[in-house]
């Protein structure tokens, strides 16, 4: 299994991840999986809705998920992931992202450090743990 | 009959379908039906003491249960009842080393 992100989308997330500095930002990861490949073509951001500190927590409305299934179903896309940033932290996870990480998804975690991005590491849920996943970048072939 | 929603990282364990319909009179017995019919769903979806796990949610249409009756909450023929994973996380308390991540 490999994981392949579109740098477009990257870019996408660091934009709206350094929007969102000093407070976590988040959102969904879409594209196609043939069970070999992992392919994340398309992001889509939304409202850290954490009544916490957001500079370090970040909350998905649940009617949000509910969205980003339905949009994938609709446009014949896979939902792969979860992206977030950790501000001033680096790009590892947590206690707290353990506890919710769900089987399956890729956990994409952004280190933003004074405003600007400054690192991405994938993760995925294996055996009760968050390993590491490696993942390439391809320039993409449509503008989003 | 109702429908329950599976989302997509539990698909895996339920035959890879996003739909499952079953006969229910309340959301627990839907709950309950749908790991008959499909166990390996049961350890992500209900707790060391058989409660329905925190992280999980549970809407009927776009309600959560908990506003309503609970996992008691009369269903109807038609009904849709989606399981919502609790997405959440954040920097809060990083590992360090002890295993958790591999570089």
């Amino acid at each position: 299994m490999s994981t392949i992100i579109d740098k477009s989308v990257l870019k996408e997330i660091q934009h709206k991840l350094e929007s969102d500095y000093p407070n976590e930002g988040c959102g969904f990861l879409f594209g196609t999986d043939n069970n070999r490949v992992r392919h994340i073509t398309q992001m889509i951001a939304v409202d850290n809705q954490s009544t916490g500190d957001q500079r370090r927590h970040f909350v998905i409305d649940p009617h949000d998920y509910l969205k980003a299934e339905r949009y994938g179903q609709k446009n014949d896309l896979q939902l792969l992931g979860i992206f977030h940033s950790h501000p001033d932290h680096p790009a590892i996870p947590s206690t707290h992202d353990l506890e919710f990480a769900q089987p399956y998804f890729s956990y994409f975690i952004h280190s933003i450090q004074k405003g600007k991005l400054s690192g991405t590491r994938s993760y995925r849920l294996i055996n009760g743990q968050l390993l590491e996943e490696k993942f390439s970048i391809r320039q993409s072939t449509k503008a989003h | 009959m109702i429908t329950i929603f599976i989302p997509t990282p539990l698909r895996r364990f339920a035959s890879e379908q996003t739909k499952v319909s079953l006969r229910a009179k309340t959301v627990a017995e839907a709950v309950q039906s749908l790991t008959s019919i499909h166990p390996a769903l049961k350890p992500y979806l209900y707790d060391e003491s058989d409660a329905i796990r925190k992280h999980v949610r549970l809407y009927l249409g776009e309600e959560d249960v908990r506003e309503k009756q609970g996992i008691e909450t009369s269903l109807k023929e038609g009904d849709e009842l989606s399981i919502i994973p609790a997405i959440a996380g954040g920097s809060k308390s990083p590992f360090r080393g002890q295993g958790q991540w591999k570089k």
